[in-house]
């Protein structure tokens, strides 16, 4: 009998959103929960417009405006002309087709993967898709979400389901515990440096583990949101009595929330349900992490050195981390430690939550950012930048010298004036190190809230551990 | 969508792995709330230096390949970014065809949902084509849907795989929403089967 076979969380939840199912081709799943924001949407309300349809469930997406907007000046008008009209696209389209809507002028407005959760429009068991590649950040609740294009963003708009290709499953496991300092962003960059940006290409991944069990929600959610920076479609995480706490008494939780809870205790992998592929790591290997390279597979611990391309066997990889030394101005051999920066991000959908700010601000507490340095805090929600208010988190940032900003995307994609110019060099928090990411000709070493803070006070890269 | 049956055309190599999508279109040119039109922004960081003049290194800014319509990489094509603007641009470019030895799920998916054609060939038939493009000028490659082959007027001819839906989608260029509302019923079953528990 299947039903008594062992099933992973993936299996379970893939199988109950199965709408329809044909030989030989895609599954028709359906879709929980629909994120939208302003890049990847525009045109794929067109797309319904031209062809005379509606939206199926207007009531299962939810919009925020995030990528494309100002961190600072509010008050004023949006300056570029093409980004008020993108803007003002989704107001428009949000507006016709009856779909909630978190605008710049709401204290709810944030990066879509931080509200997301905070809203508590994510929960346990669900499938999420947003037209963004970090939609993953959701599987740290015992979700199947995954990123779609703006094709799929339209298919889920008019008919709630999704086409898709049964991925294969891969549990990342990590016993042990994480040493002091060490983050669960060091741990996911760890991860992709051992499996490499391709490495997880067809799978989800399901992290286990002591050392996942031990870490808030939000540290987990650090880790699901890289699982496509790993090349896996989604990242997912079982969820126990930290999520339940976490849910409780979010706007968007369930109104009878016991009996979600004993559903949701349902969803974890059965004993013995058996994964494609395994792999084993000890936690305690762990060590502070910083990209040298132009992806975030090419990272190397802090207290070691920028690897030398000739001593790598594989031509293609020699060849791509020729180019990105070249590309990031640095000599094979050098030492992590010793490469100085001159912006510091701290932000992004991977660590702009309250616990990474906490997380920053211990480190700047009545120090002062390097002189050479300039750096930007840029909270990850309007209820984030509220709540470090209150703690009082802003005023030590800004006594240290960082700019305090409000809620976005910022510099994590540059699409607006925060941006990093040619041969600017940045400890960023981001999850992305491509060339031109930050801003064309900017250089990107992504690492972990406490080790950027730690940087923009030295002005180069320090290990935490001794801080 | 546009489909896709047979094409022969001039082949443009890039002998890069992980070419990701925000090189294939800079965020810049995401403000845009049309689907047309980015042709002219491909690869725009890499096209183009920062004064604006063309950058003569570029693989693809060669005179050679000025007319190419397939286009072969190495491993990881299309990593990072959902954004569809990248297919948008690479077809607006005038690419029908991409030849990898990977390529990244979302890109993938997107292609697919355009007419671009993503084909996986093993490591050592993308490098005889690398090595083809290297050594003639103009070479071609002729890929074929229906048979699934990649062949060039010499002696190269390798078999790919794609799965049955999405070929069939490529070959008559089906409107993928259009299917799936043939099935608005199972949809409405399953609607019916959340309100019930
Ligand atoms: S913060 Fe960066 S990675 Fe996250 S959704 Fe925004 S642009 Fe994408």
């Amino acid at each position: 009998m299947i039903a008594s076979a062992p099933r992973t969380m993936f299996e379970k939840i893939w199988d109950q959103h199965v709408v329809h199912q044909e030989p030989q081709k895609q599954t028709m799943l359906y879709i929980d929960l629909h994120l939208i924001h302003e890049v990847t949407s525009p045109q794929a309300f067109e797309g319904l417009r031209l062809a005379g349809r509606k939206v199926r469930r207007p009531e299962r997406t939810v919009a925020t405006e995030d990528h494309n907007v100002p961190t600072s000046d509010r008050h004023l008008p949006i300056a570029d002309p093409i980004s008020r009209q993108q803007i003002q696209t989704l107001r428009n389209n949000c507006k016709e087709f009856g779909i909630r809507l978190y605008d710049l002028d709401n204290v709810k407005q944030g990066i879509v993967h931080v509200i997301g959760p905070e809203l508590g429009l994510t929960q346990p068991g669900m499938t999420i898709v947003c037209g963004d590649s970090h939609t993953a950040t959701h599987g740290a609740f015992g979700s199947l979400a995954v990123g779609i294009g703006t094709s799929e963003v339209e298919h889920v708009l008019a008919t709630q389901t999704l086409l898709q290709t049964r991925p294969k499953t891969f549990e990342a496991r990590f016993n042990g515990t994480l040493a002091p300092g060490v983050t669960s962003k060091d741990l996911i960059l760890y991860l992709i440096g051992e499996i490499g940006t391709a490495g997880g290409t067809g799978y989800v991944l399901e992290y286990t583990g002591s050392a996942i069990e031990a870490l808030s929600m939000e540290q987990r959610m650090t880790i699901c949101n890289m699982s496509i920076e790993g090349g896996a479609r989604a990242g997912m995480i079982a969820p126990d009595q930290k999520t339940f706490d976490y849910l409780r008494g979010r706007e968007f939780a369930p109104k009878d929330f016991e009996a979600a809870v004993a559903n949701w205790k349902t969803l974890s992998s059965d004993d013995g349900a058996k994964y494609d592929r395994v792999e084993i790591f000890d936690a305690a290997d762990i060590a502070p992490q910083v990209t040298w390279g132009t992806n975030p597979g090419q990272v190397a611990r802090v207290d070691s050195n920028v690897p030398d391309p000739a001593a790598m066997s594989d031509a293609s990889e020699r060849k791509s981390a020729e180019l990105a030394l070249e590309y990031m101005q640095l000599k094979a051999g050098q030492s992590i430690e010793s490469i100085e920066i001159n912006r510091v991000f701290i932000g992004s959908c991977t660590n702009s939550r309250i616990e990474d700010l906490r997380e920053a601000a211990a480190v700047v507490k009545g120090k002062k950012v390097a002189d050479s340095v300039h750096g930007m805090v840029v909270p990850g929600s309007g209820v984030v930048k509220k709540q470090a208010e209150e703690e009082g988190l802003d005023a030590i940032f800004q006594e240290a010298g960082f700019e305090w900003r409000d809620a976005g995307c910022s510099m994590c994609l540059a699409m607006n004036p925060d941006k990093l110019e040619p041969g600017q060099r940045c400890a960023s928090t981001s999850n992305r190190n491509f060339e031109g990411r930050q801003g064309r000709g900017g250089l990107t070493h992504l690492v972990s809230p406490a080790m950027a803070a730690a940087a923009a006070v030295k002005g180069h890269f320090v290990d935490i551990r001794n801080w | 969508m546009q489909s896709f049956v047979k094409h022969t055309g001039v082949v443009a190599a890039m002998d890069r792995s992980n070419v990701d999508t925000d090189q294939i279109i800079p965020k810049q040119f995401l403000k845009r709330i049309e689907r047309t039109g980015f042709g002219e922004f491909l690869f725009f960081d890499w096209r183009f230096h920062p004064d604006g003049t063309t950058n003569e290194d570029f693989e693809l800014n060669r005179p050679r390949f000025k007319d190419a319509s397939i286009l072969v990489a190495r491993e990881n094509f299309g990593n990072g970014s959902s954004r569809e603007h990248a297919v948008w641009a690479l077809d607006d470019y005038g690419f029908r065809c991409v030849i990898a030895e990977s390529f990244a799920d979302i890109f993938y998916n997107n292609c697919s949902k355009n007419g671009v054609l993503p084909v996986v060939l093993s490591k050592d038939a993308v490098n005889r084509i690398h090595q083809s493009v290297a050594a003639e000028e103009g070479y071609q490659l002729t890929v074929d849907l229906e048979k699934l082959t990649v062949s060039d007027s010499d002696s190269l001819s390798e078999t790919f795989e794609i799965d049955s839906f999405r070929r069939q989608c490529f070959l008559e260029g089906l409107d993928h929403i259009a299917l799936t509302l043939q099935h608005a019923d199972k949809i409405d079953a399953y609607e019916q089967s959340l309100k019930s528990v």
